[in-house]
């Protein structure tokens, strides 16, 4: 072992397993940047095409290659003359001819060359990064995204003191007691003390005819002041061993179950603009549930002029005809509540989205409903008129819908109710944003 | 050789396993590293640098493939899509990872995959540590073209440097500098003349020298010194225009050199960025010109590393079935008509044209003694191959030692193809008339200046419109491609900051 080997010295081996593993995570992020409008269009398409519980679970995009296209000068397969070797003859004997494969391409072999597929470039987006493109769109505050994007269900709480810690922590109350009584059992000559007996010195020697008394003590002053200042430097004032930290253990924070009542208005005239609206509206209400809630039941509830609770699918997707009663969606929405999810055990959450048209009398029914029967017993009521694209124009200067005028009489006196007007993503989040700035503000408090 | 006894006699483990099982650890990984290193040295009479040896986990392996294999890169996206892209094909099974990845650093890092069984962590250190590394240290085109010593403190330097412009500068500009410098990476290295051998490790220093050199000779009282030039412009005459072309020394077949240099609209530190990538297609050159050899190197070294291994009873007959089983995956080669086939695999002929050597020394054949009579019957075969190593390429490699009896054995013909015509002729095949041929075409293929366009500048008009020229030269007839043509040279105008035109030349 001692002889030392040829000319390659020591080797030497280590273990890199435990570095950071993200050291492409810069690239990665230029890269996305880039890429960015293509990223966002494959997005929409993933929203679009998901079910509102998995429509933020990142996975696989596709993108066209044009965006990231790294050109170089190249040869061209199909000019000139070129001569290859090849292995595996079979039967060929020098000055056989062989046909070349149909539909040009060179040399016949499957291009598989960067640059000329016309293969989508498709890679997976972490979760992260799908959110954020999703919430880019909707326009959410940057503490409302960091807090939605936390799937940690810990909490770190105050738990005593502990020996180490980081400097932040420092429990300055705790380390200044430990430190005075281990001052106080070593006996460190306090600052105080020492000066009583400067200012005694002081004061025998300011005396003009000093006694041998005097004389005596003010050589036993001096000894003992350089003693009391010998053991002062050396008793530390803060000992490392007093330091104390404030112990925080992470806890796992209860969480409860909720319901999510999605309601929407399915006749004709809402279209595939407005329920793409509808769903973005339903997903973000559906984030902020599952990360605060353990279990998240959602519940689909269309209505035209009569009310079914139906599947994601058919909610989304399905057709149907007729008046408008919003009333039997709410009743529907009741009797689903009664039967499965008595407000006890569950959190009742209710996101409605609809194009506001309701008849005089059907509104003042629902206006009843939810003043008597569903806002005393919910978390939260949330309600989206989705307007044109035009902003609403149509009502002129003039009158709001039916179904807000009544709707907007409740607010006043309901805390937990929201409306308001949408026309694209951006207004989607103003809806619920009270929703969010509660747990906010407690972030930002501690 | 003569140190083998008493080395022999030192292991402590002569006689008994160095391992048993799948498991690895430090401790075991050193003892056959240490098994490994008597061979190589003793026997094959390698020489090596010294050896560091990395376990990394998957994804680290990922990271270091975006960052074409380097453990420290400057950041730039499309080291970004190459991680997305590998990762997706990762995760979803299309592609393994490799066992290890090596680079030409002093000392020499080789990367171990933790996923890795024991047999496997022997394989790769025989394979990397000491096949390439040997290759590496001893090969004359990575003597000439690479500073081992001094890449893993250039590649720090050009990360910050990189990161400091995109500070100072923006993430757009620096990106869109980046992006042109690596469309002209295929044109941004030196293939004849021989630069003045780059030393990395004080390029840092230098520049910084001379940055302060220049901000103390700044005098912002000069700019206000009318200048001579203008009176005389009018009285330039062509002659003195072909004076400034010869001092700028076209035509230039470097053109990431000549923008970095002559370029009348870039920055210094775009220049400074320039020569990053530059130097870095410079490091990477001597690899593409050697990928058969390289991996022909390593392959035969860690084939005849654990044959000994297993000879001297320090691994068992499983261990040794198990690298077997890897080697023969590493080594296949399909048929040209098989749905499989991607070319000639380096290994595999690479590979074989060791085993091949080592054979014509040992027991030549009368052809062999025709065709290959410097080395035939010389029984001392790891000299012979030291000597390969050291002194030859791809191309010169093939064209010197491809034996009859190899291209029998792959059965190899060659195949023209002309463009003008409807069908591919057979030119030569396996027999004695063919062999030359045969034997010049692939070594040709091998030739990795043949393969890339040859484009230089060759004018500038410096009285006009400062127009700069390009010219193509073809090969054989053999015209650019039109993907990415254009692409490209609206990259090399970023650069000029005038127009660039690109003629094609036909070869003379």
């Amino acid at each position: 072992m001692t002889a030392k080997r040829g000319a390659g010295g020591m080797a030497q081996f280590i273990d890199r397993r435990l570095n950071p593993r993200d050291k492409s995570l810069g690239n990665r992020q230029r890269f996305l940047r880039r890429t960015r409008a293509e990223v966002r269009r494959a997005v929409d398409k993933a929203v679009a095409e998901r079910t509102i519980a998995d429509a933020a679970n990142g996975g696989a995009v596709s993108i066209p290659t044009d965006g990231v296209g790294e050109p170089q000068f190249h040869l061209s397969r199909d000019s000139g003359e070129r001569e290859r070797v090849l292995p595996g003859n079979k039967d060929f004997v020098a000055g056989d001819r062989i046909e070349k494969p149909k539909g040009g391409g060179g040399s016949g072999r499957r291009a598989s060359d960067s640059g000329d597929g016309e293969d989508p470039f498709s890679f997976a987006l972490s979760e992260a990064e799908f959110l954020d493109i999703l919430f880019e769109d909707l326009e959410l505050p940057d503490l409302v995204k960091a807090s939605l994007k936390d799937v940690s269900q810990r909490e770190f709480r105050r738990a005593g003191y502990t020996n180490d810690g980081a400097t932040p922590n420092l429990a300055v109350l705790r380390t200044m007691r430990a430190s005075m009584s281990r001052r106080l059992a070593l006996r460190r000559p306090t600052a105080a003390g020492i000066e009583q007996l400067e200012a005694e010195l002081a004061a025998l020697r300011a005396e003009t005819e000093p006694g041998v008394a005097d004389q005596l003590r003010i050589a036993e002053l001096y000894a003992e002041i350089e003693r009391l200042k010998r053991l002062q430097r050396a008793i530390p004032f803060i000992d490392p061993i007093d330091v104390r930290y404030n112990r925080f253990t992470p806890t796992i924070v209860p969480r409860a179950k909720a319901v999510m009542f999605c309601l929407m208005d399915v006749s004709a005239s809402m279209g595939e603009r407005e329920k793409d609206l509808a769903k973005r509206f339903f997903i973000l209400l559906h984030l902020f549930l599952k990360r605060k809630y353990a279990r998240v039941d959602i519940v689909f509830i269309r209505h035209t002029h009569e009310a079914a609770e139906v599947d994601e699918q058919e909610f989304f997707y399905g057709r149907g005809t007729g008046g408008t009663a919003v009333s039997s969606a709410l009743k529907t929405m009741i009797a689903v509540r009664d039967k499965r999810y008595p407000a006890a055990d569950w959190n009742v959450y209710c996101a409605q989205a609809s194009d506001g048209d309701n008849s005089a009398s059907d509104t003042q029914v629902s206006v009843g409903l939810l003043r008597e029967a569903i806002l005393p017993q919910i978390q939260y009521y949330a309600y989206i008129e989705i307007a044109d694209e035009d902003g609403g124009q149509r009502y002129g200067g003039g009158g709001d819908k039916d179904l807000w005028r009544g709707y907007a009489q409740l607010k006043p006196a309901a805390p937990n109710f929201a409306l308001a007007r949408v026309v694209g993503r951006d207004d989607i989040y103003p809806v619920l944003r009270e929703l969010f700035a509660k747990p906010a503000r407690k972030g930002a408090a501690q | 050789m003569t140190r083998a006894d008493p080395a022999q006699d030192a292991a402590p483990t002569r006689g008994g396993l160095l391992f048993d099982g799948a498991e690895w650890d430090f401790a075991t990984v050193r003892r056959v590293y240490e098994a490994i290193e008597r061979i190589a040295c003793d026997e094959l009479g390698l020489d090596v640098f010294p050896n560091q040896v990395e376990i990394i986990s998957a994804e680290q392996m990922l990271d270091a493939y975006s960052s074409v294999g380097m453990p420290l890169m400057y950041a730039h996206w499309s080291y970004g899509k190459r991680f997305v892209r590998d990762e997706a094909l990762y995760r979803r099974g299309y592609q393994a990872l490799a066992y290890e990845i090596v680079i030409n650093s002093n000392p020499c890092i080789s990367y171990c995959m933790e996923e890795n069984t024991m047999a496997m962590q022997t394989l790769v250190i025989a394979h990397a540590a000491f096949g390439h590394n040997h290759f590496f240290k001893n090969n004359y085109l990575f003597q000439q073209w690479t500073d081992p010593a001094g890449i893993l403190d250039y590649l720090d330097f050009a990360k910050r440097y990189v990161a400091s412009c995109e500070e100072r500068h923006g993430l757009e500009l620096v990106e869109t500098t980046l992006d042109a410098a690596h469309a002209l990476m295929g044109q941004g290295v030196f293939r004849y003349r021989r630069a003045a051998k780059l030393k990395l490790g004080d390029y840092e220093r230098r520049l910084r020298e001379r940055q302060e050199r220049e901000a103390q000779d700044y005098c912002d009282l000069w700019r206000t010194v009318p200048s001579g030039a203008p009176a005389r412009e009018n009285s330039i005459s062509e002659e003195e225009a072909r004076e400034r072309k010869r001092r700028l020394r076209l035509p230039e077949e470097n053109l990431l050199y000549f923008l970095e240099k002559n370029s009348p609209t870039l920055r210094s530190w775009q220049r400074e960025l320039l020569r990053i990538v530059r130097n870095l297609a410079q490091y990477f050159y001597p690899q593409r010109q050697t990928k058969l050899m390289n991996e022909g190197c390593a392959t035969f070294v860690h084939y005849t590393i654990v044959n000994r291994l297993y000879e001297k009873g320090l691994i068992s007959e499983g261990a040794l079935m198990e690298i077997l089983h890897s080697h023969a995956n590493v080594v296949a080669q399909f048929d040209f008509d098989d749905p499989n086939f991607g070319g000639i695999n380096p290994y595999a002929l690479g590979f074989a044209m060791m085993q091949d050597i080592k054979r014509i020394c040992v027991l030549p054949t009368a052809e062999d003694r025709e065709w290959l009579p410097d080395i035939a019957g010389r029984q001392d075969w790891p000299a012979v191959l030291r000597d390969v190593w050291a002194n030859y390429r791809d191309e010169s490699f093939v064209r010197q030692f491809l034996s009859p009896y190899l291209m029998r054995k792959f059965r190899l013909f060659a195949l023209s193809d002309k463009a003008s015509e409807s069908s591919y002729r057979v030119e030569a095949i396996h027999d004695s008339e063919g062999y030359r041929r045969v034997r010049s075409s692939l070594a040709d293929s091998y030739d990795v200046g043949a393969g890339e366009p040859d484009i230089q500048v060759v004018d500038v008009d410096l009285l006009g419109d400062r127009e700069l020229v390009l010219r193509h030269t073809s090969r054989k007839g053999v015209s650019l491609a039109e993907t990415g043509r254009e692409a490209t040279l609206r990259h090399v105008r970023r650069l000029w900051g005038y127009d660039v035109r690109l003629e094609d030349a036909p070869a003379p």
